[in-house]
């Protein structure tokens, strides 16, 4: 059995007076692309910086490629990463930036044109890093994670900047490495995006892992909600006392109430707003997407 | 560590930072180098704080460096300003995190960081070195000072003892405006407080207790390019400076190696 891609266990890191990543234990098998989500300040740059040995972990322990997190030396050349977003020198052209990272790792520089034409920057790598747009930053972040031909594909919001045209492009390209046995782990706000191109996720909350497993489990056992809209916003407030008298759970958010019920129940509330003298504009049963079962998970926060 | 210094190289020899330090710097190594040679008679002196060097003193052996070996202290003081910024930048622009990412050996890092800065300081000494004695011997003929001891043997001997002692001098400050830059993570607080201690707080301590200045790091490194000055001996010098750049080396490299890499 190959070890896992990524495996911590008790993984905690602790400043002053916050507690920013508390016993964090998941793990990521290889060849998957895993989502990493959470709200902001949830703890997912620490965690990832702790992957790569850019901090070091108050206490727990993990694994990278089967190598200790205390000895990054011994995977970091099979490792790409993107954290935090870009980060270059902006007098140096784009071709350069990355031939200094090239040049350290004893990569072929010869990489660095064909990695600047994947990630669609042709005819921009010798413009200098300043005069980028943010979309275009964020490409040469990709392809300098892309420089060692990693074996495990770290990207701490990939997508931040891009237009629709580049995110179907990133979405594409992860799709691709992912069949030729990359792992990716990416954290992104972009919640459809990671329910899209992911088959696993790690849902942080507050420096705790709330679940760690494939996308398929966290959905499975999400209830069935049904979605109202009432002709008159002002009738949602009886709408979610109908509901409540009834034992479901109610809440409402968008315009919308979002009751936690079987799909059976739904021509039931609709009889029930027509004897309360309520119109309804919408009723659809629905299992929860991913982003109504994180706000579930992480108390609302976005 | 070749692939570290290889990586550095490029980003040191990009043109509007190597252009811009080798004119600043040859911009006052042409000006000092002049003044010594076109003030010669002035009632002023021609040298540093008022100081004359006479046409004996020029007419020596050494004569041909003594311009360069005055503007040794400045070509440091240069070289902490580039290497101070270089260093404290990796934290400003967050690109300590890719380096670290490619290179996770924290120690080599930082070691062929530092080989780079002395292949820099190599090449700021050996050109400064020829432009300053190209100016010399073409100055002397108006001055009247005499060249004929410059390239004997013993010339030859001082114009090395010269440029040795100041590429030493301008790895050390190099050495320091790194560990600075390392320590502050800001090039503004990291060249400002350097320049405001060598220029300005070592003076007024110097003007207050003179006895003071034989202790003071930037006046050590000064004196290590002149090759001793009458108040403070070279060995005093190289041993004092040596002290401090070893402090700075150890300070830096613990840090470097040890703190959190968080922006």
């Amino acid at each position: 059995m190959t070890t896992p891609a990524i495996s911590v266990e008790g993984l905690t890191k602790q400043y002053e007076n916050l507690s920013a990543v508390k016993a964090a234990t998941f793990s990521l098998p290889r060849g998957t692309i895993c989502g990493f989500v959470g709200p902001n300040g949830a703890g997912k740059t620490t965690t990832i910086r702790m992957l790569l040995g850019l901090i070091s972990p108050t206490s727990g322990t993990g694994t990278v490629l089967g190598h200790s997190i205390a000895e990054p030396e011994k995977y970091l050349a099979s490792v790409g990463a993107m954290i935090e977003g870009p980060a270059f020198y902006p007098a140096l052209t784009g071709a350069e930036n990355l031939k200094v990272l090239a040049t350290l790792g004893n990569i072929p520089v010869e990489r660095v044109d064909q990695l600047i034409d994947l990630v669609g920057l042709t005819g921009r790598g010798k413009d200098k890093y300043k005069t980028y747009s943010l979309g275009m930053k964020q490409r040469l972040g990709i392809a300098a994670a892309l420089l060692p031909n990693p074996e495990l594909l770290i990207l701490d919001e990939p997508t931040n900047g891009l237009d629709p045209e580049g995110i179907q492009e990133v979405r594409d390209l992860l799709k691709k490495l992912a069949s030729q046995g990359t792992t990716v782990f990416v954290s992104s706000h972009l919640l459809s995006e990671i329910e899209i191109i992911s088959q696993h996720i790690v849902v942080l909350r507050k420096g705790e892992v709330v679940f760690a497993g494939a996308i398929e489990d966290l959905l499975l056992n999400q209830k069935p909600t049904i979605i109202v809209r009432a002709e008159n916003e002002s009738d949602l407030a009886k709408i979610s006392e109908i509901a409540s008298s009834h034992g479901h759970h109610v809440t409402v958010r968008h315009g919308e109430a979002h009751i936690e019920g079987p799909h059976e129940w739904a021509p039931i509330l609709n009889k029930l707003a027509f004897e309360a003298g309520i119109t309804l504009a919408q009723l659809t049963p629905t299992l929860p997407n991913l982003e109504e079962t994180f706000f579930e998970m992480t108390g609302g926060q976005s | 560590m070749i692939h570290v210094f290889f990586a550095e190289w490029r980003k040191l020899r990009r043109p509007t930072l190597l252009l811009g330090t080798f004119a600043a710097a040859l911009f006052f190594n042409g000006l000092i180098t002049s003044f010594i040679y076109l003030m010669i008679d002035s009632p002023d002196g021609n040298s540093d704080r008022g100081r004359s060097v006479g046409r004996e003193v020029l007419g020596l052996a050494s004569g041909s460096v003594n311009g360069f070996a005055s503007i040794g202290g400045l070509l440091g003081i240069i070289a902490l300003c580039v290497f101070a910024a270089q260093s404290a930048q990796e934290y400003t622009y967050g690109t300590l995190r890719n380096l670290l990412v490619r290179q996770p050996r924290r120690l080599v890092l930082l070691m062929g960081k530092y080989s780079a800065m002395k292949a820099f300081a190599l090449l700021l000494t050996v050109i400064n070195a020829a432009v300053s004695i190209a100016i010399s011997v073409y100055l002397s003929t108006n001055a009247k000072v005499s060249t004929e001891l410059w390239f004997t043997t013993e010339g030859w001997s001082a114009i090395g003892h010269t440029l040795v002692n100041v590429y030493i001098s301008i790895v050390f400050y190099a050495i320091i405006g790194i560990a600075l830059g390392i320590l502050l993570r800001s090039p503004i607080s990291a060249i400002s407080i350097a320049l405001v201690w060598i220029l300005i707080l070592e003076n007024l301590i110097g003007a207050v207790k003179p006895v003071a200045l034989d202790w003071m790091p930037g006046n050590q490194l000064a004196t290590i390019a002149q090759g001793g000055t009458p108040s403070i001996s070279y060995s005093h010098a190289l041993i004092l400076g040596t002290s401090y750049v070893l402090l700075a080396l150890i300070i830096s490299s613990a840090l470097f190696t040890k703190r959190d890499v968080a922006n």
